[in-house]
């Protein structure tokens, strides 16, 4: 036992040493080789593992119209159960997990969906993120340029003389004080 | 009898607040200090009778009065003591008085904390925090009076949701209240700094800490509650993408944003126009998020009851308040434009691009947020926007934030060499890289956003040592102790909250790629495996509380043959909603977490029992603390106590040349 | 003030008109995508002769309401009067899609429960809380698993669907038929689907 705990411990300190995550990683490889059919292994509730994982997968993006904020999978509502029965015996049936979705579509809507699917409506939701990044890093763009031309106009000037300088070449109208005012300069 | 009391005290406290919301301001732009003085009593005034009115409701919940409407529908004679009083804000009306409370506690908190101000901006300051007390508790006495009676009072009370009879509700909205409410410090010192025309970078730095401590709040407050719903609905999720979290998220992210621009404008000077405006949108985004739960516009799990006339209520005091805000911003805005100067390359320009990648991850999340009602009013159809959603768009949006995240630290102030800066760290980014790439490989887990996440962390981690040993470098000769003395607390902060992000991230990525989960059918004696662990069963025993029946699974979770833990998870039914309820037991380790719920018995005798392995999930949360205990070292800076005398010394100087 | 400093103002603008509108709509009601699609074809086992099976073929030809219902749902209750009336006043033909008797009722087991016993049950009590509040219905017939209310997009109790001539689904309404529902919306629908067909 000793050696073993020490083995253990060597082995994880190793795999904590390489990269401090990895010791999560190797621990499935435990769970295979049980038994086939021991009595005193429970049995799974899924008969299939691979099928329900797929099952979970799937209701995990599909919205429940009983308790609206929760998907089926996390919802016990019947009509949940019932959907997720739905998911199971088609995807065991062999229908691809688009035939599955197209089904719930058809009866409930878009609106059971998760993942709204992209079209003209939805153009602005799928669309907005980058438009508004891209509108953002160019606003950040000019803004950083304008400031560099401003830093560069200011060589050899202070503040107060720049002023008198605006002041001459816009003539003497009486515009608003532009970005450089003197007593905004602290 | 006393929650009449209570009633009355609530409308002296609406009347205290019309007087701090007008007499101050009247007295700031008259210059008379004697009308400016009305301001801190009418505040102190304004929490007690609040406090005094919150503990008359919580009496009526604390002694079973059934013939207060709220403590009929939220309580129950049978109920534990700690949840009667928790119950008094599990509710719409409750919670609302704990908003104004809250409100009403941070005035009286800057009324004693900052005694330094100018006397002409501490009165404009409390003016406006009058005026939004003004809003919530005109709001609870028309549309939410908490007093309500029920007459003819019931027997028995219906008990709060037995969802809400847990410790991490306890704790969680007061957190997150305070959080949110805190963001209106920071909106009216800007407000304030706008009203006055004094629009150097002093306000800035007055309300640096505050803005801090709140923020502090806020992450405590959705650290909590995502920690409540991991342990309490049963299966282990911990964050949802919920419309009422996303309405804690976003001013989380903009009140991010303004932390970082403020430490610009109170440094450099600029940013400040950009400043003012993000102190604006965070508090109307605590505004947005109280009205999307309380309005019904959108479904949510959260949602409290609905009732239109509610929603319209609040959505009059949001158009008032942030449609004021943004006016008065927009006339004064042009007085706010230059500051410092700084070149391309510098820790300002970084601090910027964050910036702005923060703000359009929060308007992103807005988008996601909002869009089923804009697609609904314009008869475009109804559709949803969950989770796939989100983390389609904000993944993108958030690595080049935490990329910049930690290159920024390494830049100077003002001006930098990129080509320098970016050899600096380019070692550490290069190996984060191999590390992301090699780390997901281990974990048989090659996904890009599995190697992405991890690379980020690295990242973090990796630059987050290089910067320590950095700063520790450059006082090379002198001590280690003394080196370490003379790092500044706010840069600790800033050290801790980046480093805690990095934590987040491995956890967050760890959980998402690696966990596991089985449901089983278990007979007393029979074992499960999962994930190396074995999992005994030994049979359920009743475990009845006071107002709730429960089996109590036992499990005896072994490695190898080593005992690891016993988890005794329960599936409860509440008597007085005849809600059943799953209470999870954990076996929470710094590694993993294993996670045990009971489901239901089969008629064999049987149980459904649902097994979870966790990697790395406490990384979260510890991430989040180490977030919150940056932001509390750097507001507990002592730079801002020292600079607070000097001001208060120039004010005073100031308001004698005044007077003179 | 320069016009850019407008912006945000702008912007929260039009957002608080959303947000003042979105308190007009009821964000839990979901249109079916059905409307204007033929029914799903059905056959069911009709509640009065067991033994008989209805289709949806024979209602070839009328106007009619499908109306989804089942004696442990709450809101059928106050919609049930509505129905009855209406059968009365013989305004248009209904029939009822008995939705989950026995195993939508939440306070009952039905674990394991062969499903004949659940037919058995199932019948005893529809037919019992229909001599106890009235039967609206030219018949209802039985649908025990909930299929034939999925292929519906049935999500809440109760719920009716109108159909017309062709067997096409020409309106749904979510929820009990109140008799405002009933004089302001469904019989102006009915009406027209009638002149239409």
């Amino acid at each position: 036992m000793p050696a073993d705990h020490y083995k253990e411990f060597a082995l994880r300190t190793l795999r904590l040493a390489a990269c401090a995550l990895m010791f999560a990683g190797g621990q499935s490889a435990w769970a295979e080789g049980q038994p086939a059919s021991d009595p005193g292994l429970a049995p799974t509730v899924a008969a299939d593992l691979a099928l329900e994982a797929d099952v979970m997968e799937l209701s995990h993006k599909l919205r429940c119209l009983v308790c609206q904020n929760q998907s089926i999978a996390e919802s016990n509502a019947p009509l949940a159960v019932d959907l997720r029965d739905q998911v199971r015996e088609q995807l065991a049936a062999g229908n691809s997990k688009q035939d599955v979705i197209d089904y719930v579509v058809a009866r409930y809507g878009d609106f059971v969906l998760y993942q709204p699917p992209f079209r003209a409506s939805t153009a602005v939701l799928w669309v907005g993120p980058a438009l508004l990044l891209f509108g953002g890093a160019g606003w950040l763009a000019w803004r950083l340029r304008r400031r560099q031309e401003e830093v560069a106009a200011d060589h050899g000037l202070s503040a107060a003389e720049r002023e008198r300088a605006r002041v001459l070449l816009a003539g003497a109208d009486e515009a608003a004080p532009k970005s450089e005012s003197p007593e905004s300069r602290s | 009898m006393i929650p009449e009391l209570g009633h009355f005290a609530l409308i002296l406290a609406l009347v205290l607040s019309l007087v701090q919301g007008i007499v101050p301001l009247v007295g700031a732009s008259r210059n008379s200090m004697a009308l400016m003085a009305v301001g801190r009593p009418a505040a102190q005034g304004q929490f007690f009778f609040i406090l005094f009115s919150y503990v008359c409701l919580t009496w009526a919940f604390v002694t079973s009065d059934f013939s207060v409407q709220l403590a009929a529908s939220n309580s129950h004679s049978a109920t534990p003591l700690m949840y009667k009083i928790t119950g008094v804000w599990g509710n719409h009306e409750g919670s609302l008085l704990l908003w104004a409370m809250s409100l009403s506690l941070w005035t009286v908190a800057v009324t004693v904390f900052s005694r330094h101000l100018p006397e002409a901006f501490m009165a404009r300051v409390l003016g406006v925090l009058g005026w939004v007390s003004v809003g919530f508790i005109s709001f609870t006495l028309v549309t939410s009076n908490p007093f309500d009676r029920l007459l003819p009072a019931v027997a028995e009370g219906r008990d709060l949701n037995p969802l809400l009879q847990d410790p991490g509700m306890i704790i969680h909205p007061p957190l997150l209240y305070m959080g949110y409410v805190g963001f209106s410090v920071a909106f009216a010192f800007a407000i304030a700094a706008l009203l006055s025309g004094r629009l150097d970078a002093a306000w800035a730095r007055w309300s640096r800490p505050w803005t801090t401590v709140a923020w502090v709040f806020l992450t405590a407050g959705i650290a909590v509650g995502s920690g409540w719903a991991y342990y309490e609905l049963g299966w282990g999720g911990w964050w949802f993408w919920d419309p009422v979290e996303n309405a804690s998220f976003m001013p989380w992210l903009l009140g991010t944003a303004l932390i970082h621009s403020l430490a610009v404008t109170e440094k450099r000077g600029a940013f400040r126009s950009w400043t003012v405006l993000l102190a604006i949108a965070a508090f109307s985004m605590s505004l947005l998020g109280t009205f999307l739960v309380r309005s019904g516009v959108i479904t949510s799990v959260h949602a409290f009851a609905t009732d239109p006339k509610r929603g319209l209520y609040i959505l009059a005091l949001l158009v008032l308040v942030i449609g004021f805000s943004l006016m008065l911003y927009a006339m004064r805005a042009n007085k706010l434009m230059g500051g410092g100067s700084f070149a391309l390359v510098s820790r300002e320009t970084s601090l910027l691009g964050n910036n702005v990648l923060l703000t359009v991850a929060s308007a992103s999340v807005l988008l996601g947020t909002l869009y089923p009602l804009f697609l609904d009013a314009l008869n475009l159809g109804k559709i949803s926007v969950g989770p796939p959603y989100f983390e389609a768009v904000f993944v993108p949006l958030m690595t080049p934030v935490v990329v910049l995240m930690m290159f920024g630290p390494f830049l100077r102030w003002k001006d930098d060499d990129f080509v320098a800066a970016a050899r600096k760290v380019a070692p550490a980014f290069v190996a984060s890289i191999l590390i992301g790439i090699g780390a997901a490989m281990a974990v048989d887990h090659l996904t890009w956003r599995t190697a992405l996440g991890l690379f980020l962390a690295a990242w973090v981690v990796l630059a987050s040592i290089q910067l320590l040993y950095g700063r520790l470098k450059e006082r090379a000769g002198a001590s280690v102790g003394s080196r370490l003395r003379s790092i500044t607390a706010s840069w600790w902060g800033m050290w801790l909250a980046h480093l805690g992000i990095g934590v987040f991230i491995i956890g967050v990525t760890m959980v998402g790629s690696l966990d596991q989960h089985l449901d089983v059918k278990m007979q007393e004696g029979q074992r499960a495996e999962l994930a190396g662990y074995t999992f005994t069963f030994r049979g359920a025993i009743d475990a009845d509380g006071p107002n709730y029946d429960a089996a109590r699974g036992i499990i005896d979770v072994t490695r190898n043959g080593r005992a690891i833990a016993t988890l005794t998870p329960e599936k409860r039914l509440y008597w007085a909603q005849g809600m059943p309820m799953t209470e999870a037991s954990i076996d929470i380790g710094p590694f993993r977490d294993v996670y045990v719920s009971l489901g239901e018995q089969l008629e064999t005798g049987a149980w459904i029992v649902s097994l979870y392995y966790k990697p790395f999930i406490s990384w979260i949360w510890l991430g989040c603390t180490l977030m919150g205990l940056g932001g509390l070292f750097a507001a507990a800076d002592r730079r801002y106590r020292r600079l607070a005398e000097r001001d208060a010394k120039v004010g005073a100087g100031r308001s004698v040349a005044g007077a003179a | 003030m320069k016009a850019k400093f407008l912006v945000p103002l702008l912007l929260f603008f039009a957002l608080a008109a959303f947000l003042g509108f979105g308190l007009t709509l009821n964000p839990r009601e979901v249109p079916s995508p059905l409307i204007g699609k033929p029914a799903p074809e059905f056959t069911l086992a009709r509640l009065d002769q067991p033994e008989q099976r209805f289709a949806l073929e024979e209602m070839r030809g009328e106007v009619w309401l499908l109306n989804v219902w089942a004696s442990w749902c709450v809101a059928c209750r106050e919609e049930h009067p509505v129905l009855v009336r209406m059968a009365q006043q013989k305004l248009v033909p209904i029939v009822g899609l008995n939705y989950k008797e026995v195993r939508g009722d939440g306070a009952l087991n039905v674990r394991g429960m062969a499903l004949d016993t659940e037919t058995d049950l199932a019948i005893q009590r529809a037919r019992r809380w229909l001599t106890d509040h009235g039967d609206p219905y030219v018949l209802s017939v039985l649908d025990i698993d909930g299929r034939v209310g999925i292929d519906f997009g049935v999500y809440g109790v109760p719920e009716t669907f109108l159909i017309d001539r062709e067997g096409k689904i020409r309106y749904k309404h979510i929820g009990p038929i109140t008799p405002e529902v009933l004089k302001q919306v469904l019989l102006p629908k009915i009406e027209e689907v009638r002149r239409a067909g």
